[in-house]
């Protein structure tokens, strides 16, 4: 089996998985919409500074989701042995990788875009221009996606691992969050030449750790 | 402890590397660093001038900035290190203790200095804390030590938090540029005049400059005899479980009473 073959089997075992299990339906998307209800109590949404902060307030809101799919995508793995089957399975580490974090990043998508929904229903936001945000969406959720998945084998198997999996991922994924909310404001203000570069960035964040994850994938595991 | 080698260490051994340096060479930089610090105290307080505009408050830079460097070189050195363990042929606890323990003084050098600047900041910039790109950087960097260290206490076997432990650290290092390049570039971008300029004296007085270079060296011998003693601390840390745990078996197999067991568990 070539290595996106692989990537597929795991992927594909993951979202069946979720798709059964409908946690995301039925907790994570209610979650994020909470938060979004949670922000306009604390921002006072009559003067216009949710719709101003509306793209910041996303991206948070996608992190904290990112945190919670990061948990479940190991948790599924800590039942039953399921880890050793992973490592005894004969798949490659950076095909297990690829698999965990593409199914990963599905999810994040569907949650996106439903909280894209909530976002332009509950702040009025007005997305100007759809191109670079399409495409900044996409390049940041797969950095996130990847970088997630990375310090999700790293602290799998240890106990303090979900306070621990926060401290370490966050601080890295700063840039993220920086480069998203920054291509999400020029793509809401109609001025998409200011999104390119920050979608490059994002890009390269992506590419960058997907790069190191399909590296260091197979080694944690080994160590988990 | 004695020598290498003369204990129950030998060679074979993957605990070689007791020490990084002899006692007498950490003694001798120990004397001198102390004496560099009194010397960068003299020069720092005394000798070199007041700013013409910050006044008392720029003798701040003379730790400030040699916190900076050695964060740097902390964090450059815990890099190096990782990197050498995780490279099969020179693969050894050494690195690993060497990273370790450079995290945890670039950790507390970063706070250092951002605590310094934030002091700093306050009468001459009128500000505790600046969205300055350098100073978000700065802070990144500090949380990612952090966590890094937070890993590094998670029990487990010495091999698998190095491994564990070796990856952390260079992912951190490889994000370091990215979260820098996107943080000063959001700062640029968005912030029209910067007001709050770093380097308000760019043209320093010759006793002022002399005290930087002082600093930057007397927190780099500091930086080297830390560096030894917490390596060595972390040598007689591992010894030390190794001993219970040798200890507990033993009065298990004579049929003694179950000892509890410290350090390991959890």
């Amino acid at each position: 089996m070539s290595l996106f073959q692989e990537a597929a089997l795991v992927a594909g075992k993951d979202l069946r998985i979720e798709a059964r299990a409908k946690v995301i339906g039925q907790q994570i998307v209610p979650f994020g919409l909470i938060v979004l209800l949670l922000f306009a109590f604390a921002l006072d949404p009559d003067r216009g500074v949710l719709q101003r902060v509306a793209p910041g307030l996303f991206w948070i809101t996608v992190l904290l989701a990112l945190l919670l799919g990061v948990s479940r995508s190991f948790a599924v793995e800590a039942e039953n042995g399921a880890r050793d089957a992973l490592r005894m399975s004969g798949l490659d580490g950076s095909s297990i990788f690829l698999g965990k974090a593409s199914a990963l990043a599905v999810e994040l998508l569907v949650f996106e875009a439903l909280l894209t929904v909530g976002v332009v229903v509950l702040f009025d936001v007005r997305l100007a221009s759809l191109p670079p945000l399409v495409v900044g969406t996409v390049f940041a959720t797969v950095g996130l996606a990847a970088t997630g998945t990375l310090y999700g084998v790293l602290a799998a198997g240890i106990r303090a691992r979900e306070t621990l999996v926060p401290v370490l991922l966050l601080p890295v994924v700063a840039p993220v969050l920086l480069g998203a909310t920054r291509s999400w404001e020029s793509s809401i203000d109609g001025v998409p030449g200011d999104a390119w570069p920050w979608v490059a960035l994002l890009g390269i964040f992506a590419v960058l750790f997907v790069g190191i994850g399909m590296l260091a994938f197979g080694p944690l595991l080994e160590e988990s | 402890m004695s020598a290498p080698g003369t204990d129950m260490v030998s060679d074979a051994d993957p605990r070689s590397g007791e020490r990084l340096m002899a006692p007498v060479a950490r003694r001798i930089v120990g004397v001198l660093a102390l004496v560099t610090l009194a010397a960068l105290v003299i020069v720092g307080l005394w000798v070199a001038p007041p700013d013409e505009f910050q006044g008392d408050a720029q003798r701040l830079m003379y730790i400030h900035v040699p916190a900076a460097w050695l964060a740097y070189l902390a964090f450059g050195v815990t890099a190096v290190s990782s990197a050498l363990y995780l490279w099969p042929r020179t693969r050894s606890l050494v690195w690993d203790r060497v990273a370790g323990a450079s995290a945890e003084l670039g950790v507390v050098f970063t706070a250092l200095c951002l605590l310094l600047g934030s002091l700093w900041g306050r009468p001459v910039w009128g500000v505790w804390w600046a969205w300055d790109a350098r100073l978000v950087t700065t802070a990144v960097l500090f949380f990612l030590y952090l966590g890094y260290l937070a890993l590094r206490r998670v029990p487990a076997t010495l091999d698998v938090r190095a491994k564990r432990c070796a990856i952390a650290a260079l992912i951190a290092f490889i994000d370091v540029p990215i979260v820098h390049f996107s943080v000063t570039w959001w700062r640029t971008l968005h912030q029209e005049a910067t007001v709050f300029n770093p380097e308000l004296d760019a043209e320093i007085h010759g006793t002022m400059a002399l005290a930087l270079w002082i600093g930057v060296l007397a927190f780099t011998l500091l930086y080297v005899y830390l560096l030894d003693l917490r390596y060595r601390l972390e040598v007689l840390d591992e010894d030390r479980d190794e001993r219970e745990l040798e200890a507990a078996i033993a009065d298990r197999v004579q049929g003694g009473p179950p000892r509890e067991t410290v350090g390991a568990s959890s």
